[in-house]
């Protein structure tokens, strides 16, 4: 038989449920090839032992006919999740060291639900970043590279970039995410694997090291849509710790893959059509409005003029939040702390500047700038209201479809180096993903194809709040159509 | 009321003084505002400390319902308006004692909105004064310089407990108004349960706004609503005593009025009050002012309240203490300063009421106030610890009344039941102490008095005024037991003096 670190989750998990394989041996599988990958940078800690042990566990109840719906499942957790005992650095020197006493929520769910940890993974810096070159312990290499026998590095998106590296190669059967303005969605669709944000307030955000409350949401990055689903309904639920999360029953997603979309209207927003867009990503939508017509969905074009007011909205909210959110990590209790300092201003100013990266000051300098006095109601006070038509204006184009199509990119995975000199460029690869975040809507990325390049791209789906049924129905259409996926050749095992 | 009441001299003309006040109260809540450790006093440093109080990476604040309860209650015993919708935000500012590095506050939204008090003033005098809002508020841990040489301590015990900000309106005019206004709220919030009043514990602190104009200003303001008619303004921080109240008045209003007579100008600035010396000095200058950088807290949703739930507060209040002081003044006949004496605490106006009950009032806030309070002041004690209970007290205004005891003799009962506690009647009657009014023991002692002292019955007939010695020694001569009256017309009587 293959490895059991080659099936997909819900493969391996019927294959635990048959006893065809245990939990120790697909744990195993996945260590061993996580230490070849040294290459892809994908993991900031691999915590062998605890997987070992979980797995044992995991096989003891499977062996007696028990265990929950992820029972001895090997997963990656993105290093923005609080784990109890394991070192949780948000990507960031400022808490290089920092063991959490306690356990998200999300990934509490997931080791309640039988699921087995083999480590944290990297990403940007406090998840600020689409190429996880912001991480402090440096870029994740994406799998894929271009068929033009270059081997130049390409990033796996960002900020869970580690998540979808690790995810693309086999590294994990699954992994946690978080979504703040498309840091599920942008690294699947450029590593062609599956990655679903949520409704805000579907999953608990306690114990998630928080960059914009307000936006951020957890969800699953996967081998495809099946998965994303059983991923998911282990993570969501209400916790009465999160005043933000909603107190919902969690569905059956899996229940909904392989649904029918017959009679589906799905909206196509024209807005969604820049300027300069590759003539590829162009050709790609068209594609999925063609696989949705076939599947029996009616596609409808829509219009969602307050689209380019999106991204702005976005880099004043997100950065506002972020610029608050971030004040706790001071170096008084717990982090990095500057060895150098004469007083208390200069103790927070050294911590500071050492303990965080560029990007992570450019936005905090940012936040602080638009919330400050006199600047407040011309930045925050006016993103927030545009932030509010731009959800009503997403209310009232539901009315008349239950889905919505777009790219989930503006392009294919890009190399190291190339966007870091300039932000902008790089603030434009949540072009299509954050509005989804602006409005709390539930969507996903599903792999439609390869470019010329050799590379894949991804198709977006956004949904009613909620809704995730019907978007699950959806990606699981879009994923039928495409059919079997490439996988990325193994370069980099040592 | 007087626009231009409590002028202050000053060498150039008549100032006025105009005080606000914000009240910072600590909700007596078990829990805090919003992590579930304990908001108890006394705890060792660190020690009711939970992760979301202390900061940790991904925690997220909850909402301690029980406090937005108190807060209800608490503008409605401020007779002021409850809003329905109400939002937390955030407050932010860098400090050790402050580990979110932001305060959870309530900025453009508070829960309470305007409201009014009526505070009684030492002559008698009510004056009205303006709520302006409450809000609910974190408080901030404390910050401990001086246990190293180098180093700071922070505990954290505090961090996190549930405050409420009571904002005045700029309309208390004088060191006594404010002192008065202060203490005001102390009973309103401790009638209601909402905050214990102990502000040696830190559960109530007032922050001191201060302002002088010249005479006749503050009427126009009050006319214009124009802030500019009013002068610049100091906030002293931190005072918690009603006394500090008092003394941060009048020392700024002195000091301000001292500056600007000598074509000094007052800058708006923070100021710390000095206990040991009685004058407040600058913290911090309005250049140095933070920029909070408010914002609503994306961790909270919207306070919003159903109306259902306020009515089912309001209808559990107790009777408040200005109701209590009319229908105290009503009921018993009291003078407005002792029925706003009385109603000042809870604890002490139930006793007074259970004493006054079916008996003279008058004569029972005589005894409540004056004997029993003056006693337990002088014994340091609270009248929860009262060593004569209201029955007992009640009993011995009853021997007054019917005139088994002279009122000298029911100090000493009175004294004998402070001290080992006891029914009266039982004392009276073990010590002899019933009043004498069988008329022939009192002329048989009156005779005695005056067959010994016949230089002294010459002299009565001169200067009736010595008429008091006589009825001193009967007194004496009865050990007090004598009944007052009747020695009085037996006296005269045999002295032959009306």
């Amino acid at each position: 038989m293959t490895s059991p670190a080659d099936l997909t989750l819900a493969q391996l998990r019927d294959a635990l449920t048959k006893k065809e394989v245990s939990s120790r041996e697909a744990t195993d599988a996945y260590l061993s090839r996580i230490e070849k990958a040294d290459a892809l940078n994908a993991f900031v800690e691999v915590t062998a032992d605890k997987a070992r042990a979980m797995a044992d566990t995991a096989d003891a109840r499977l062996a007696k006919g028990e265990g929950g719906p992820l029972e001895g499942v090997p997963l990656g957790v993105k290093d923005l999740f609080c784990t109890e005992g394991v070192q949780t650095t948000a990507g960031s020197r400022i808490l290089e060291g920092f063991v959490p006493t306690y356990e998200s929520t999300v990934t509490s769910q997931l080791w309640r639900d039988g699921a087995v940890m083999l480590g944290k993974l990297n990403m940007d810096e406090f998840a600020m970043g689409s190429s996880n070159e912001t991480s402090y312990f440096g870029p994740v290499i994406n799998p894929w590279r271009r068929n033009d026998g270059s081997n130049a590095a390409l990033t796996p998106g960002g900020s869970s970039g580690g998540s979808s590296t690790a995810t693309a190669a086999r590294l994990c059967a699954a992994a946690t995410g978080t979504d703040t303005g498309g840091s599920i969605r942008q690294p699947a669709s450029v590593t062609g694997t599956v990655g679903v944000k949520p409704t805000y307030g579907r999953c608990s955000r306690w114990g998630i090291v928080a960059f914009a409350s307000s936006l951020d949401q957890a969800g699953p990055i996967a081998q495809d849509v099946r998965d994303a689903a059983i991923m998911l309904r282990s993570m969501a639920g209400h916790d009465p710790k999160d005043s933000t999360s909603i107190d919902r029953p969690v569905p059956d997603y899996e229940a909904a893959v392989g649904g029918s979309v017959k009679g589906l209207k799905v909206g196509v927003p024209k807005e969604y059509r820049l300027d300069g867009m590759p003539d590829e990503i162009e050709a790609l939508w068209s594609t999925g409005v063609q696989w949705m017509k076939e599947a029996g969905a009616e596609v409808v074009d829509i219009s969602l003029p307050l689209t380019k007011y999106a991204l702005p909205v976005y880099y004043i909210v997100a950065p506002a939040e972020a610029s608050s959110n971030l004040a706790r990590y001071d170096g008084v209790k717990y982090g990095h702390r500057a060895k150098e300092f004469t007083d208390i201003t200069s103790l927070y100013e050294n911590t500071r500047a050492e303990g965080f990266g560029d990007e992570v000051k450019r936005r905090v300098l940012i936040g602080t700038y638009v919330l400050s006095a006199g600047y407040y109601d011309a930045y925050y006070l006016r993103a927030q209201k545009v932030r509010k038509k731009i959800f009503d204006e997403f209310v009232e184009a539901f009315k008349s479809v239950d889905l919505i199509l777009t790219p989930s990119t503006p392009s294919a995975a890009f190399g190291l180096g190339e966007k870091m000199a300039d932000p902008v460029q790089m603030y434009l690869n949540d072009v299509f993903t954050v509005t989804g975040n602006l409005a709390g809507l539930p969507g996903g990325s599903v792999p439609a194809g390869l470019d010329a390049a050799g590379l894949p791209l991804g198709l977006q789906l956004l949904a009613r709040p909620f809704d995730e049924e019907t978007l699950f129905k959806g990606l699981a259409a879009l994923e039928a159509a495409a059919g079997q996926q490439c996988q990325p050749e193994n370069w980099w095992a040592a | 009321m007087t626009e231009t009441r409590n002028l202050l001299q000053g060498t150039t003309g008549d100032w006025e003084v105009v005080v606000g006040l914000e009240v910072h109260a600590q909700v007596a809540s078990n829990a805090k505002l919003f992590s579930g450790a304990p908001a108890t006093y006394g705890a060792g440093p660190n020690e009711n400390v939970s992760l979301v109080d202390a900061a940790f990476p991904g925690m997220l604040p909850v909402i301690n319902k029980y406090c937005v309860e108190q807060a209800i209650r608490t503008g409605l015993g401020l007779n002021a308006k409850i809003n329905l919708w109400s939002r937390f935000d955030r407050k932010n500012y860098f400090y050790p004692d402050l580990p979110q590095g932001y305060q959870i506050s309530q900025y453009k939204d508070p829960i309470v909105g305007e409201g009014e008090i009526e505070v009684a003033l030492d002559d008698g005098e009510i004056v009205t004064i303006g709520i302006e809002r409450l809000h609910l508020e974190q408080d901030a841990g404390k910050s401990i310089h001086d246990l190293a040489p180098k180093e700071s301590y922070v505990d954290l015990n505090r961090s996190g407990v549930a405050l409420m900000e009571i904002v005045s309106k700029p309309d208390i005019r004088s060191a006594e108004e404010a002192a008065a206004y202060f203490s005001k709220i102390r009973t309103i919030v401790r009638y209601l349960g909402a905050c214990d009043g102990n502000m040696e514990e830190g559960s109530m602190r007032a922050d001191v706004n201060v302002s002088v104009c010249p005479a006749g200003s503050y009427a126009k303001f009050r006319e214009t609503g124009d802030f500019r008619h009013l002068g610049t303004r100091t906030e002293t921080k931190n005072v918690n005593s009603i006394r500090y109240v008092k003394q941060v008045v009048d020392y700024e209003a002195r000091r301000q009025i001292e500056i600007i007579e000598g074509q000094g100008e007052i800058h708006q600035e923070t100021r710390l009050f000095d206990v040991a010396t009685g004058k407040t000095r600058t913290m911090r200058s309005k250049e140095d002012a933070h920029d909070y950088r408010y914002f609503p807290d994306p961790d909270l949703l919207p306070l919003e309240i159903d109306p259902a739930w306020v009515e089912e507060i309001r209808a559990t209040l107790p009777e408040l203490p200005d109701d209590k002081r009319k229908r105290f003044a009503a009921e018993f006949g009291l003078s407005v300063y002792d029925a706003s004496v009385l109603s000042q605490d809870r604890a002490k106006a139930d006793y007074f009421e259970a004493v006054a009950n079916g008996r003279d009032g008058k004569l029972a806030s005589n005894w409540v106030t004056t004997e029993l309070f003056g006693a337990l002041n002088k014994a340091g004690l609270d009248i929860d610890a009262s060593p004569i209970e209201a029955p007992a007290l009640g009993k011995l205004i009853d021997l007054i009344s019917e005139g088994v005891i002279s009122g000298r003799i029911a100090k000493d009962v009175f004294a004998i039941m402070f001290e080992g506690g006891g029914d009266p009647e039982a004392i009276v009657e073990e010590k002899g102490l019933k009043q004498v009014s069988d008329a022939g023991a009192i002329e048989k002692a009156v005779d005695e008095i005056i067959a010994a002292n016949p230089k002294q019955v010459e002299q009565v007939k001169e200067k009736p005024k010595t008429f008091g010695w006589f009825v001193g020694q009967v007194m004496k001569s009865t050990g007090g037991k004598a009944n007052p009256a009747l020695v009085n017309k037996i006296l005269k009587e045999k002295l032959g003096i009306d």
